[in-house]
């Protein structure tokens, strides 16, 4: 993955529109937050091979950016985002890596499944 | 010392959950030639690290760490490695008795005279915690007398509090090297761990080859049963 490349990103937002798609949206702090701090709530949302179209789509902000997806009736967005992948299958992968490199959050978009 | 067993069977829902206090152990079952089976539930897919610099994606972890397991059992001599394809951070909205089941099954298929997993209650994160339940309620059906022995590995904060110290403490420091090698096969999580345990091992530090010379059990507490 790289630092990403907020053009870039545009362009392949905007090629998936108005297409039924498919996302990973995944926000963790890890299954460990709370073992390392008790008064940490641990917090976190997960979702994998959710079929959506959406109408415009938009990164916005400097790093770590924020990406929202406009549905007829509805919305995703991630925020955190710092690094991106187009990979052989042409899956947009978005992810937010913190300080150590860690995942904190992802936003994936595929005209296929993810397996 | 650690005893002779007919087979050892080995149920953990992660990659690289064997290699922090398992796999010195291991090691030593396989070179006293008793067969170990390693059943691994996920392949980890979930995990924050994607390695330093990031060599993985979300989609790409899971192979790289596959490759990880598998090297990590060729540093532990195990050959009977089941990877059982759940989806990592799941295993506890599984439905519970199918979970049982396949524990059963792996203990019908092994017949092992030791099981070792997670302790329930005291391990942690959610999948060891789901592992560990499945292991001892299917354990807990057996007839007394047909048992496995359970070694469950427990880490949580109140676990000596509650528990008291381990009282199954192997002694692994002839396979410390095969434990290192497992340690370092999964690269891409332990990357950060390893720099700084290989420092402190350069340094003869102290409590660092405690660390990995003693891996510490509980022999699960059927007298105070989770259930």
């Amino acid at each position: 993955m790289e630092i990403v490349n907020t053009k870039h990103v545009q362009e392949v937002i905007t090629s998936f529109a108005n297409k039924d798609v498919y996302i990973h949206l995944e926000t963790t702090n890890g299954s460990y937050a709370t073992h390392f701090n008790e008064n940490f709530l641990n917090a976190g949302a997960f979702m994998r091979n959710i079929v959506l179209n959406f109408e415009l789509g938009k990164i916005v902000g400097d790093s770590p950016h924020r990406v929202g997806l406009k549905l007829p009736a509805g919305w995703v967005y991630a925020q955190g985002i710092t690094h991106y992948e187009v990979d052989d299958l042409g899956r947009l992968l978005l992810a937010g890596l913190d300080h150590e490199g860690k995942l904190a959050v992802a936003l994936h978009i595929s005209e296929t499944p993810f397996t | 010392m650690i005893e002779k067993e007919r087979h050892v069977l080995i149920i953990l829902p992660h990659p690289d959950d064997e290699a922090f206090g398992i796999s010195g152990s291991i090691a030593a079952y396989r070179n006293m030639g008793v067969p170990v089976t390693y059943a691994c539930l996920t392949l980890g897919e979930m995990g924050r690290n994607l390695g330093e610099p990031p060599v993985a994606t979300r989609e790409t972890l899971p192979e790289i760490r596959k490759a990880e397991l598998i090297k990590s059992c060729e540093a532990m001599g195990l050959e009977d490695l089941r990877m059982l394809g759940f989806r990592d951070k799941t295993l506890e909205f599984e439905d519970d008795e199918e979970m049982v089941k396949l524990v059963e099954d792996l203990i019908e298929d092994t017949n092992p005279s030791l099981v070792i997993s997670f302790y329930p209650r005291y391990s942690v994160h959610p999948d060891h915690e789901a592992t560990a339940r499945a292991v001892v309620s299917a354990i807990r059906r057996m007839k007394e007398d047909e048992r496995p022995k359970l070694y469950a590995v427990a880490f949580a904060n109140n676990t000596e509090a509650e528990l008291g110290m381990p009282d199954v403490i192997h002694d692994v420091q002839d396979t410390i090297e095969n434990k290192l090698n497992s340690l370092r096969a999964h690269i891409s999580q332990t990357v950060w761990m390893m720099k700084e345990t290989e420092d402190k091992l350069a340094q003869n530090d102290p409590e660092i080859k405690k660390w990995l010379r003693y891996e510490r059990f509980y022999a699960y507490k059927w007298d105070m049963d989770f259930k």
